[in-house]
């Protein structure tokens, strides 16, 4: 963890290479820095013309950062448009920065401090500042303005601040005027920063760092669009701000990156507007800290009891994410079809608020079920997909139809997904995986998967004459459920767990397996223990088909399990229900526990090396044409 | 009913067998499963192969002309009964299995091409008065046509493709019939004109492999590989090939005739003497009976094993194959097709106790070819899936 902060910390450092010229013993490793996104868009970096005199190191910001923000903040409400063309006409110096600093009064300790270290350190922190504490300041509209501070900052301020513009002015040969358009940009950019990052503070102040939830709702919408950071270390708050602008150009591309849940500082934030009560996570795996922690049914009473707190929340979406939470709903395609009626619900009793657009407004609310559901427990691929499907569904509704009949369309559209992406596609894989069942085979399955079931059932059907062998594995156990229901319907079933997988692979013909999510590189996402059988059954030879529907097809390219993956329950392997023997790992003193470390993991990936073949709707492919088919039909079905 | 129409090879052996010239392959048969081979065709030979076994193996041409002589009644009373429903009011009953036989006599047509053509004069042979109609037929001949011969990978893809290739029209629904079946034909004979033209185009492409000094396996005869022989031999390319046997029906002999007519140095070896002699190859050029979804091969019996002992030994394994060949067929392994079967003598009597794996071809995984020359480009293995999938979905 230590070393992911210190990488963390590079832009700051190449800050100080930036902002002095002249004192380049100073910079950091030049290379660095430069392979590194630009980070920083305050004004001295961008405005300055003198950036032609400037060391190897300077990276002339890239111009479509500001060109891009400027476009997306303009979206934003912005009341302060007026300012923008004060700041203009300065260029370089500008003292909307000046007037921030002396304003805040958090900051201005620190700005002391460095001020003996020298102009380069001034120039870093007060960068670093200038986006964690705008907050505070929001130029002259502020309310917590904090006088005494200002005034005694302001006695000292002028001092450097001068030499600085001085110093700029003075290796600044080029007419300013070239760039007074960057700078223009750069200074609208900042006056919304600055008010959208008041209006931040302000609710800030009113809800102590303790966290109450009733707030919390409000706010979770801001918050989640990369807001300024409300830290309360102000090392913390220092190292966000200079990252936010590397995060904010990256968002434009790439999805947005998951939670980590070793980063200390995000997860604060998540906690504190989280509804359910994060467990404090005691003796994780190091290798496996960033991901969600398990949450157990433990909290359903006190979910339960906050029911009323999340006004919010429709009652089947609530329903829904309790379910998730306490493992009554499981399965890939159970978990989403559920989601997606709890959403067609949600849509049906939908109102649009007063002012507000159909389109963006349910966007956001389904953004917020999305949340809810995914702090029961973590989304699946699959379900991603779907959301993704229902977003790209909303934000294409025609702006003529009335609001009844975009409700109408949109609960079709979840219907028709539902329908056709999983029912059918279903009763396809099916019909494909038949054929390559024979008389007289021996196929095995690991877990439960409701698609791998109905293919047994039906080549059943069809009275073809096969033995099946159920693989399974504690803790989940998940194959009994599987064996009692096909066992029910007549077909002739062996039962055997996961250890002695390697003695009974050289009987079978086949292996079927399901599929959590299929990668772009073909790699297989599945239950916990699939890779082990796919590979001992490329080692006996055996064919492996795996059988996934489309929709759980992902562009993402993993590689291991560990990047992502979602952690069960340790306790269930630490304890054997129903064995009061197997005690070995009861009654640990504290400091036992504490060189303990469970780890029970959910899903692993199978390279696509012992995959045999991919039956999904398509039909049967091999793992390398999984990208064909997001490429095909991705766009396909975001369109329908 | 079919086969009686199967295949004018079969009636022909049966008619020779009574005296004059015995077929030396049937003669040679001595399993008792192939004894009786000559009445029940179907059940022990794969027509594909027949036809190979036609086109390129010992016999000759007066030979096929009297077996055609004899067959010919045969042929229109099987297919008329298969069809019977085809061509109702009128007195001259069309059949496509005629038209296809017809075709595949051409020794220079692959059997997917004749098929094509086939079904082109099916269209333009049509009595069809809509749309519709024209369609329904055109998928009853395609169909007859596939089951006439299930074994054969390129026959059922050609059929596939060309339903694909000329149905997949939008401009269709526009205009009025007449116009839309002269179009439908127009695209047909486009389609058996590319299909044609294949050939060159492969050989064109594998130009840029072949360069001077290097050796050549070859295994069985394929019309694509010798294409992109003569083309070699005629760039003044200097190169050595080196045949196998090709058992059962000397494919290789044929093809080192063939080459040795080329001037191209050519050197025979049993089918055994593959790993012996690798070490000396550069590269190693198949046919294809059919390219399946996964990118692997199926060919004639004995290329797995050649590209297995190339993989060891990195040698690149070169497929040639037309576009028609790709069918959307998913192998998981060798038992996976149905087997075509052909007769293999062993030159002295086996035991009946003896069983004889009579299956004529193999599959080769993708995983073991380098690259495949097609008339599409020179993709490596796992972009036919690409293809498969943008052409059928």
């Amino acid at each position: 963890m230590d070393t992911r902060r210190v990488s963390r910390a590079v832009p700051r450092v190449r800050q100080v290479g930036f902002f002095t010229p002249n004192t380049p013993a100073q910079h950091p490793v030049p290379t660095r820095s430069q392979s590194g996104p630009p980070t920083s868009d305050s004004p001295p970096l961008s405005g300055s013309p003198a950036s032609n005199s400037l060391s190897p190191v300077m990276i002339p910001p890239a111009r479509h950062l500001s060109d891009n923000l400027g476009g997306r903040t303009a979206a934003l409400p912005v009341p302060r448009h007026g300012n923008a063309g004060d700041h203009a006409i300065v260029g370089s110096y500008n003292p909307s920065e000046s007037v921030l600093w002396l304003e805040s009064p958090t900051r201005s300790r620190i700005g002391d401090e460095e001020f003996s270290e020298g102009t380069d350190w001034y120039r870093r922190s007060n960068s670093a500042k200038f986006s964690s504490s705008l907050p505070s300041g929001g130029f002259n509209l502020s309310p917590v303005k904090q006088p005494g501070s200002v005034a005694a900052l302001e006695a000292k301020n002028p001092l450097p601040e001068k030499s600085e513009a001085q110093k700029e002015q003075a290796s600044n040969s080029k007419p300013l005027k070239a760039k007074t358009t960057k700078a223009e940009r750069r200074a609208l950019q900042e006056s919304q920063r600055a008010v959208k990052a008041s209006s931040k503070a302000e609710a800030n102040k009113s809800s102590t760092p303790g966290g109450a939830a009733s707030s919390k709702p409000m706010k979770q919408p801001q918050q989640k669009k990369d807001g300024p950071p409300v830290a309360s270390s102000v090392a913390a708050s220092e190292r966000i701000g200079v990252d936010r602008p590397v995060e904010k150009e990256r968002k434009k591309d790439l999805p947005p990156p998951r939670m980590q849940f070793d980063d200390v500082s995000r997860v604060g934030k998540a906690k504190r507007r989280s509804v359910l009560n994060q467990p404090e996570a005691r003796n994780r795996v190091e290798l496996f800290r960033h991901l969600p922690p398990h949450k157990n049914g433990s909290q359903l009473p006190y979910l339960e009891s906050k029911f009323f707190e999340l006004h919010e929340m429709h009652p089947a979406v609530y329903k829904v994410g309790l379910q998730y939470l306490t493992g009554d709903l499981s399965g890939g395609n159970a978990r989403c079809i559920a989601m997606l009626q709890a959403f067609r619900e949600a849509i049906r009793d939908y109102y649009t608020p007063p002012e507000k657009t159909l389109n963006r407004d349910l966007t956001s609310k389904i953004g917020g079920f999305v949340s809810f559901l995914i702090e029961c427990r973590p989304l699946s691929m699959s379900m991603g997909n779907a959301i993704r499907f229902l977003k790209s569904r909303i934000a294409r509704l025609p702006l003529t139809l009335s609001e009844s009949e975009a409700k109408a369309t949109l609960c079709s559209d979840i219907d028709r997904f539902i329908n056709e992406k999983i029912v059918l596609a279903d009763k396809v894989i099916v019909r494909h995986a038949a054929t390559k069942i024979r008389d007289g085979d021996v196929l095995l399955t690991y877990g439960s998967s409701c698609v791998v079931e109905m293919i047994l059932l039906y080549a059943h059907e069809l009275g073809k004459r096969f033995l099946v062998v159920v693989v399974d594995s504690r803790p989940m156990l998940e194959g009994q459920k599987l064996l009692r229901r096909l066992v029910a319907k007549g077909l002739s079933c062996t039962y055997t767990q996961l250890n002695a997988i390697s003695y009974v692979m050289h009987e079978v013909t086949q292996v079927f397996l399901g599929a959590s999510s299929i990668f772009s590189n073909g790699t297989v996402y599945s239950r916990v223990g699939t890779a082990s059988v796919a590979m001992v059954a490329h080692a006996f030879g055996v064919p492996v088909l795996v059988c996934c529907e489309a929709y759980k097809f992902h562009e993402r390219v993993q590689l291991d399990s560990i990047c992502f993956n979602e952690l069960g329950d340790p306790d269930a392997i630490s304890k054997v229900a129903g064995r009061v023997d197997l005690n070995y790992l009861d009654n640990l003193t504290d400091k036992q526990k504490e060189s303990l470390q469970l780890l029970n993991l959910k899903y692993d990936a199978t390279p696509s090396d012992y995959i045999s073949v991919i039956v999904t709707d398509y039909g049967m492919i091999p793992p390398t044409s999984v990208p064909v088919i997001v490429r095909e039909y991705r766009k396909e079905y975001l369109l329908i | 009913m079919w086969w009686r129409s199967a295949s004018f090879i079969l009636d022909g052996q049966q008619h020779q067998n009574d005296g004059v010239a015995p077929n030396p392959e049937s003669a040679l048969l001595s399993s008792p499963s192939m004894a009786d081979s000559a009445l029940n065709p179907k059940s022990n030979v794969s027509a594909y192969y027949q036809t190979r076994a036609a086109h390129h193996a010992v016999i000759t041409s007066d030979w096929l002309a009297q077996a055609q002589a004899a067959t010919d009644d045969g042929d229109s009373l099987g297919s008329e009964a298969q069809i019977g429903g085809k061509g109702e009011g009128s007195g001259k009953a069309f059949s496509v299995i005629d038209e296809f036989n017809n075709w595949r006599k051409q020794p220079d047509l692959a059997e997917a091409v004749a098929a094509i053509r086939a079904l082109a004069a099916a269209i333009r042979k049509s009595e069809a008065t809509t749309m519709m109609e024209l369609e329904i037929e055109l998928k009853k001949a395609s169909d007859s046509l596939k089951s006439w011969d299930a074994t054969s990978i390129s026959l059922t893809a050609g059929c596939d493709l060309f339903m694909r290739y000329v149905t997949r029209t939008s401009a269709l629904e526009y205009e009025d019939f007449n116009s839309a079946k002269s179009r439908l034909i127009e695209r047909a004979e486009k389609f058996g004109e590319i299909s044609c033209k294949a050939r060159r185009i492969i050989a064109m492409l594998s130009q840029d492999f072949i360069f001077d000094g290097c050796t050549i396996l070859v295994h069985g005869f394929s019309r694509v590989v010798l294409e992109v022989m003569k083309t070699a031999a005629e760039n003044k390319k200097l190169f050595r090939v080196l045949c196998t046997k090709g058992r059962p029906d000397r494919t290789g002999l044929r093809f080192s005739n063939e080459l040795a007519k080329l001037d191209v140095p050519v050197k025979l070896l049993i089918d055994s003497a593959v790993a012996y002699t690798m070490d000396e190859v550069d590269m190693v050029f198949f046919g294809a009976d059919g390219v399946v979804e996964s990118g692997g091969i199926i060919n004639m019996m004995g290329t797995f094993q050649i590209a297995l002992v190339a993989h060891s030994m990195n040698k690149p394994v070169y497929v040639a194959a037309e576009s028609y060949k790709f069918a959307r067929h998913y192998l998981l392994n060798q038992k996976d097709m149905a087997p075509a079967l052909r007769p293999i003598d062993f030159g002295v009597p086996i035991p009946s106790k003896v069983e004889v794996e009579t299956s004529g071809r193999d599959y080769t995984p993708p995983q073991y070819l380098t690259l495949l020359f097609t008339d599409l480009g020179v993709p490596t293995p796992s972009v036919i899936s690409d293809e498969l999938i943008q052409l059928y979905l």
